[in-house]
């Protein structure tokens, strides 16, 4: 299973039609001590890039975009009380959400690993 | 310092209440009662005197320290206006809407009405609302009144444009009054982007919102074109008043084009923050706009007494009475007392002093838009921030040498931003003891940096840990 | 002269710094054809030119009458300890506590005062302040909105009329729809409120005491609110809280009201306070600046502004609320007054309250053609029906030098005999007694 990745740095991982979603490390780094995020409602269906969720630090406020579409299926219920999970593993412990009926067609419109370093790069 | 919840003993107690001249009534059923009383502080009055008198030291002011905070006009707030506002304090509002009201309070009425006059003719408006409570409270009573009338010609326009470097209330109440938001960037000559602000134009925009002089300090010379280009699309065009100040009878936006403005009684026309508030956020509007103002208006009448009328056409109530009348109060003195030359002073010597501060400042720290500024100028730490010194960093410091600090990272668009305000009523040496001390930091970002990630040490706390108080979200004493 | 205290010489010495020659040329990035075409103001004048006008103005603002009216607006007491500790300028000259080193009076004030609204309300959490009870009615049903994901609000019109109009402008705007539910005589009409909430219900907005001075026990309206997933929101009297049962413990979910009654002057109309409280879970929907506990690299406990994310400066269009400058001096107040009653002080005001409007419904009652309008019981505020148009009574009593209360007829259809009259511990048995009398002429 690999990670995909979007220019708003979320990421998703597939597992047939299971895709788990959360936030790069880079933009975990970038928001700082997150203090909040808003998971959101198990059933939400979400297109891809709609706002899925939020996630807050001290001084900024994000939206969680969907990577890919998709039917909220579970969510990271740890992150209420520890939402620093994000800061310390945000692309494993930090997860946020899983989505199912997810089309792999769609993961065409994101970036692999590799590319996602490069376009982290292009960003500097 | 404890919480006044730790001096409580149980029994004490610090005012005496009126001693009942009439029968003790019947109880109120056991059902209707609350279970026990409302666990509230028991202090003497002298306990409750040292307490407060304590905390009040604990606070940076205007009338204790240089306050050269960008983008709030901390400007000095003469006593006699605190005596004007405190002379209507057993006036009940009430009594202007009973019959035969009226007569009675023909004081605050011609006040409300001289106050609003005076608003008109300062802005250039037609007529003015004082109801609105605070700065963004007028922003959201402003756009109500713009959808009011695109309402009432059949339009159901859905988009309200705002420029990035905008205060965050602009999105915020036109969103609160039922807008989607459409955001224009800032051009690289500082004000917002003319080719992108002219693409998102169209019949579905209701509304721009702009702050004259931005919130970089910058007069925007293309301002008049912004409205006819938005008059054309059929849009009005709103004036944010947050920074009357540089302009005060100089331009008025009312002649400039604009449709709607709200001043902040609490940043240009001298009445006291508060620690955050009471404001006072009065609207103007054009004569097209007059029928949709608030319900109710205070009118002159032929005989030249007041009263106060219902106004059907109008949003409504945006607030209960008549808005914050003992700060209106305040800045009717304000106004009456400086007069026409009065104010055109203000608005001269605060931009001079804002100038002076840019000229003395601009050789240490980066001035991304190095053009003369208005009634405030816009720095960045990021020459500083080279020795890894954030603007957080000179802010701690300042307070550490009796300054408080300017706003940092504000406006977003700049990076690590520093925004100086320092208002007309401060003097040059007051100034160059701030410049000194701004140059001082700069010399120990150089050096030792180190020593401003520790800034301050002399208040009473260092650093605070936001991001605990976020998470453990302690907001109340718990019993 | 507008309190600028450079002189010419150092006028001089700064446009050389600047490198201009006149102040004149600061301006000159602004076009001509963009200047004032008019500023036409008087001429200043001094202090003492000032206050005569002031004390003119001052002099015909009715402050001499007698006042049995409220309509959500109360002449209660104000301890001489409120308004000199709230006027130390080291208060009122600050700004917003943003840099929270040189703002640790404000902020732990409004920690204090956050603490004694819960307290005072029966509620976990509190925010620093909105305006006034009006927009905190208004934002609390936009919080319940939020929080329910749904669109509709049902309101009982025994809500005070004032509040009631400035939510729907608010509501309005959002294209949110309310349903009013008429009352039942002064009561609120229980059945027809119950029977309104659906699955759809955002929320149930309530007032106790009402506008008509009834005291209600809303717990079965909270239990069935909830079992619609619909939020119990309930408009408050902050001195009524003294010794009437608390929003809290009837089950709301969101309190509201006018700080007004808490040590400050009534001022025609202003500035007051609205606070609203809640339970912890919907802290994060609460609009407006929360202060927070927290401590710095030593350990020592200090407080900030804290869940900043939610508010426009941060989040912008999707913040909580547009609110900004809130009504942070008038909250001190409020926690000043509070302190200084103290637990015991404030249910024995509330107690004169009742006590007294308790004897001034025994004495109108004794009255022909007076008779009271309430079923149930009432705080400090009651309705009487009259065998007169209110309106006319009052216009006449006003020329006595007595506001006997506040007609119902303009905010109630058909109510033109009715009259709502408040009365405080600051009303005297004398002063009762004068009103009874006058009305018994009047009638």
């Amino acid at each position: 299973m690999a990670k995909y990745y979007t220019k708003e740095h979320e990421w998703v991982e597939l597992d047939g039609a299971t895709g788990t979603v959360g936030i790069s490390e880079h933009a975990a780094h970038e928001l700082g001590d997150i203090t909040f995020v808003e998971l959101p409602k198990i059933g939400k269906a979400v297109k891809q890039f709609d706002t899925l969720a939020g996630i807050e630090s001290v001084k900024a406020a994000s939206d969680i975009y969907a990577p890919v579409s998709g039917k909220v299926v579970a969510v990271n219920d740890a992150l209420d009380a520890a939402p620093e999970l994000v800061n310390e593993s945000a692309e494993e412990k930090g997860w946020v959400c899983r989505l199912e009926g997810v089309d792999a067609g769609e993961l065409a419109a994101l970036m692999d690993a590799a590319a996602y370093q490069q376009f982290l790069k292009g960003l500097e | 310092m404890k919480l006044i919840y730790e001096l409580s003993v149980s029994g004490r107690s610090g005012v005496r209440i009126p001693v009942s001249d009439v029968p003790k009534a019947a109880p109120l059923p056991q059902s209707l009662r609350r279970a026990e009383p409302a666990a509230l502080p028991e202090v003497a009055e002298l306990d409750l005197v040292r307490h407060f008198t304590g905390l009040s030291r604990r606070n940076y002011s205007v009338d204790t320290n240089f306050y050269p905070l960008g983008s709030c006009t901390m400007k000095y707030n003469a006593k006699v206006m605190e005596n004007a506002g405190s002379l209507f304090a057993d006036s009940h509002p009430v009594l202007a809407l009973l019959p035969g009201g009226p007569e009675k309070v023909q004081g605050p009425l011609s006040l409300i009405h001289g106050l609003e006059q005076q608003l008109a003719e300062i802005t250039g408006m037609d007529e003015v609302t004082t109801q609105p409570l605070a700065g963004a409270h007028g922003e959201m009573t402003g756009i109500m009144v713009i959808a009011a009338y695109h309402k009432a010609r059949g339009q159901n326009r859905r988009y309200v444009i705002v420029p990035d470097s905008s205060h965050g209330t602009n999105p915020a109440s036109a969103a609160m009054a039922g807008y989607e938001i459409v955001t224009i960037p800032t051009a690289p000559y500082g004000d917002m982007d003319l080719d992108a602000f002219r693409a998102a134009m169209n019949d579905q925009v209701a509304a721009v919102m702009m702050t004259c002089p931005n919130t970089l300090g910058i007069f925007n010379p293309h301002i008049a074109e912004i409205c006819e280009i938005a008059h054309q699309a059929g849009a009005l065009v709103y004036y944010d008043g947050a920074n009357l100040n540089a302009i005060l009878g100089k331009v008025r936006p009312g002649d400039v084009g604009f449709d709607v403005i709200h001043v902040n009684l609490h940043k240009t026309f001298g009445t006291p923050h508060g620690g955050g508030g009471p404001g006072s956020g009065p609207v103007g509007v054009k004569s097209h706009l007059i029928p949709y103002l608030p319900t109710p208006r205070v009118v002159k009448g032929a005989d030249g007494t007041f009263g106060v009328e219902a106004h059907p056409e109008g949003i409504g109530r945006v607030s209960d009475f008549f808005g914050n009348f003992a700060i209106m109060a305040r800045a009717f003195a304000y106004i009456t007392m400086l007069g026409r030359e009065g104010l055109i002073e203000v608005s001269e010597q605060a931009v001079l002093n804002a100038n002076y501060m840019m000229a003395r400042l601009k050789e240490e720290y980066e001035l991304p838009f190095d053009i003369t500024c208005m009634h405030e100028c816009v720095f960045s730490a990021s020459r500083q921030l080279k020795d890894g010194v954030h603007a957080i960093d000179i802010a701690k410091y300042l307070i550490d040498r009796g300054f408080h600090p300017p706003t940092v990272y504000f406006p977003l668009n700049v990076k690590e931003a520093i925004m100086i305000e320092p208002t007309e009523t401060e003097s040059k040496q007051t100034m160059d003891s701030f410049i000194a001390v701004m140059l001082e930091a700069a010399e120990v970002a150089r050096t030792r940096p180190e020593e401003l990630h520790d800034a301050p040490v002399t208040t009473p706390v260092g650093r605070l840990d936001e991001t605990r108080a976020a998470r453990a979200l302690q907001v109340c004493c718990e019993l | 002269m507008g309190y600028c205290p450079n002189t010419p010489d150092e006028i001089r010495e700064m446009l050389a710094v600047i490198g201009v020659g006149s102040v004149e040329e600061l301006f000159s990035a602004i076009p001509d054809k963009l200047r004032a075409k008019s500023f036409d103001l008087p001429a200043g004048l001094s202090e003492f030119e000032l206050m005569r006008i002031m004390k003119e103005k001052a002099a015909a603002s009715g402050q001499e009458i007698t006042n049995f009216i409220g309509g959500g607006l109360y002449d209660h007491i104000v301890p001489a300890v409120v308004d000199h500790l709230s006027g130390r300028a080291e208060f009122y000259t600050a700004y917003t506590p943003y840099q929270p080193e040189c703002a640790q009076g404000t902020l732990q004030a409004l920690y204090e005062y956050q603490s004694s609204i819960c307290r005072l309300t029966g509620m976990e959490v509190s925010n620093a302040s909105l305006y006034d009870g009006g927009t905190a009615l208004a934002e609390a049903a936009l919080m319940a909105l939020r929080i329910t994901g749904r669109n509709s609000i049902v309101v009982d019109a025994s809500v005070n009329p004032f509040h009631r109009e400035v939510v729907q402008g608010y509501l309005h705007s959002l294209s949110a729809h309310s349903e009013v539910i008429a009352p039942d005589g002064c009561e609120p009409a229980m059945d027809r409120l119950m029977a309104a909430i659906t699955d759809e219900t955002a929320a149930v907005i309530v007032q106790n005491p009402n506008f008509f001075g009834s005291v209600t026990d809303f717990t079965e309206l909270a239990k069935k609110a909830h079992q619609h997933g619909a939020l119990l929101v309930v408009g408050s009297y902050p001195v009524a809280l003294g010794l009437i049962k608390t929003p809290g413990e009837m089950g709301a979910d969101i309190v509201v009201g006018d700080g007004q009654s808490l040590g400050n002057p009534l001022s025609f109309g202003g500035p007051y306070f609205g606070f609203i409280t809640t339970t912890k879970q919907y802290i994060r929907n609460i609009p407006g600046r929360i202060i927070g506990e927290t401590v710095d690299k030593l350990g020592r406990r200090g407080y900030v502004l804290t869940l900043q994310a939610r508010e426009q400066h941060i989040k912008r269009h999707k913040a909580t609320s547009n609110i900004c400058s809130n009504q942070s001096l008038c909250a001190l107040r409020g926690l000043i007054f509070m302190s200084a009653l103290g637990k015991e002080g404030l249910s024995e005001l509330a107690a004169l309250n009742y006590d007294k409007s308790e004897y001034a419904k025994s004495v109108f009652s004794g009255i022909k053609g007076v008779t009271v309008a309430n079923r149930g019981a009432t705080f400090n505020e009651f309705t009487l029906t009259l065998a007169r148009p209110a309106a006319e009574v009052v216009e006449k009593l006003l020329t006595q030098g007595i506001a006997a209360g506040l007609p119902l007829a303009p905010y109630y259809e058909g109510r033109d005999k009715e009259l709502v009259v408040t009365v405080t511990e600051k009303r005297t048995k004398a002063e009762i007694e004068r009103l009874a009398g006058l009305l018994e002429g009047a009638l």
